[in-house]
């Protein structure tokens, strides 16, 4: 145990309805109307955690109440990010951490899949290409 | 070799899709995998102009498009920019020449250097590599004495007009202003010299704002800050961004910075000339303990209850409700905390005048101090008082003391200053002198 767990800070940590009706409730409701918005007119939104004040816990009672649906995926480039949706399908957790595994962003999107998890257009041209290139006489040879 | 030799430059890039509004940082593995290119990247999405060459070079380097829709995702999060922006964002930072920026250091500590270097998002190497010159800084710059000079003037001549100035630091008017020069010349007169030909002025921590700690009271050196100095005509009027606090947020800097580089102007200021996006609400508003103080949950003291759980620091002094800043939003050392979050209350030094409004532990409302005592606790209060009155006062006053003269409103003030000398034996608490001015007041 470090010394500084040793300092008696305690944080109530509980899901009062006192508590969420701080930052948690309000952003549970604007994640509703999103979710609607997603669901008739298809338009997807992004909420930046990081412009929103939490309290000590309201941010990790947010997450909670979110809770973990059935898709996580890890993205490995310039450091870890973990997109997960939540128990509520459409709505996704999008954590990006740096190459010190500092988290230099947090998001909820609300969307049918978050855009860094698609292939991109330039990427998905240049697979092509090399999977051609590697397809070459040469390469076959190799292979074979 | 001079600074300007040994860059290591980073692509820095915007993305203009749905879910990336703002701009933002790069990353080490971007300034380790672009040393000494001078690249701008971008990732093609929906409002973005095609760069063949750039997305070409970013495969090229093993840097797929998705990591960089990482990195503009972590850029979206930090300018507080409308998401109609990052298209003409994106357009203009795509067509800009690098900006020369010169930065003169004056009555400071270089504690708004360190800010600046720190800044988290955007990056501020990455910023200062891929879209700024920093042709002068006293501190950053590998030249020194005649070369760094030299540099200097070289730059003005070459960008005048269109250098970009900041100044950290507050300058002396005082006899001259003899009491801080660089090179044998005043302040005044270095920055007078090198804001004829500025395009515009960043003035960067409270120092360079309002004048900050050298001009606190008696201000033995007169100091002031830039925007007095244009307002009284002693330097050129150039349009002036003033970034105060002590230190500004690292973020405060480069995301202005950005701003400027990108639209070639300031973003909307207040009546200081401070940015809306970043000053226009008080710490106050954006405190994760403002739901106490909703609730009117106060801590009195560092270590009593409600400290540990968290509550308001209002009656500790805190300075959050006269504050204009961003801290609560961005908070410090890369989003860790911020000084109300670790429990301190907000000493307010990113307002002018911080440094002269009396004890940083004084609420800044006396009568909403005394409110929130209840009845009860002024009865506790004057009972503990009663005891120090009996056991140190009555030695040498009157065993009622309803005879004192002085205003028992004035004695605990009195008994603080120390300027008793008689009663400097007394070793009294803070919260004691508060008991013994209840007792007395009871007994007026
Ligand atoms: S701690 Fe300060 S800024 Fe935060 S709610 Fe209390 S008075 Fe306001």
């Amino acid at each position: 145990m470090s010394i500084l767990d040793n300092i008696p800070v305690h944080i109530p940590s509980s899901v009062s309805t006192a508590d969420r009706a701080y930052n948690t409730l309000p952003l549970l409701h604007e994640i509703r109307h999103a979710l609607e918005r997603l669901s008739r007119e298809g338009e997807s939104t992004i909420l930046d955690l990081r412009a929103i004040p939490f309290p000590p816990g309201d941010e990790q009672r947010l997450l909670d109440y979110l809770g973990t649906g059935e898709v996580e995926a890890q993205l490995h480039a310039l450091g870890n990010s973990l997109i997960r949706e939540t128990r509520y399908s459409g709505v996704w957790v999008v954590e990006h951490k740096n190459g010190d595994d500092e988290r230099v962003a947090l998001q909820i999107e609300i969307t049918s899949v978050p855009a860094i998890l698609r292939a991109q257009p330039e990427d998905i041209e240049e697979g092509l290409n090399r999977l051609t290139a590697s397809l070459s006489a040469d390469v076959k040879e190799d292979l074979v | 070799m001079g600074f300007r030799d040994c860059q290591v430059v980073a692509p820095i890039a915007l993305v203009g899709c749905d879910w990336a509004r703002r701009i933002g940082r790069c990353y080490h593995e971007y300034r380790a995998a672009y040393s000494r290119t001078n690249v701008l990247a971008y990732v093609h999405c929906s409002v973005m102009p095609k760069h063949p060459a750039l997305t070409r070079d970013l495969s090229g380097r093993g840097i797929s498009r998705r990591a960089f829709l990482k990195f503009c995702s972590v850029a979206a999060s930090v300018l507080a920019l409308p998401p109609e922006a990052v298209g003409s964002l994106v357009e203009s930072l795509g067509h800009s020449a690098r900006l020369p920026i010169i930065w003169l250091s004056f009555q400071e500590c270089t504690g708004c250097t360190e800010s600046f270097t720190r800044s988290h998002a955007p990056a501020v190497e990455d910023l200062l590599f891929d879209y700024f010159s920093l042709d002068y800084h006293h501190t950053l710059q590998a030249p020194s004495g005649a070369d760094a000079e030299s540099a200097r003037l070289d730059s003005m001549r070459r960008f005048q007009g269109r250098y970009l100035l900041i100044v950290d630091g507050s300058i002396p008017l005082a006899r001259g202003g003899v009491y801080s020069t660089i090179g044998g010349r005043t302040n005044l007169a270095m920055l007078k010299e090198c804001g004829e030909g500025a395009a515009a002025v960043i003035a960067v921590g409270s120092c360079a704002v309002f004048g900050g700690l050298p001009a606190a009271s008696p201000n033995p050196t007169g100091a002031v800050g830039v925007l007095a100095l244009m307002e009284q005509g002693l330097i050129a009027k150039r349009p002036l961004v003033n970034l105060p606090g002590c230190p500004p947020l690292p973020i405060a800097i480069s995301s202005v910075l950005a701003h400027y580089i990108a639209f070639g102007r300031f973003p909307a200021v207040d009546d200081m000339q401070r940015p809306l996006s970043l000053y226009g609400n008080t710490v106050h508003e954006r405190c994760s303990r403002f739901r106490f103080f909703e609730e009117r949950k106060f801590v009195k003291q560092f270590d009593d209850e409600g400290a540990r759980k968290g509550w308001c620091l209002y009656l500790l002094g805190c300075r959050g409700p006269l504050t204009h800043n961003a801290c609560a939003v961005h908070k410090w050392n890369q989003g860790t905390s911020f000084p109300i979050e670790s429990g301190h209350p907000c000493l307010g030094c990113a307002e002018p005048g911080f440094w002269d409004r009396g004890g940083f532990y004084r609420c800044i409302d006396e009568t909403e101090c005394t409110v929130d005592e209840s009845h009860e606790s002024r009865e506790d209060a004057a009972s503990e008082g009663q005891n120090l009155y009996e056991d140190n006062c009555v030695y040498c006053h009157s065993i009622d003391p309803g005879a004192l003269r002085t205003d028992p409103n004035q004695i605990p003030h009195l008994l603080r200053s120390g300027e008793i000398r008689s009663h400097r034996r007394l070793q009294f608490s803070d919260e004691q002198l508060d008991q013994l001015g209840e007792y007395l007041k009871s007994r007026k």
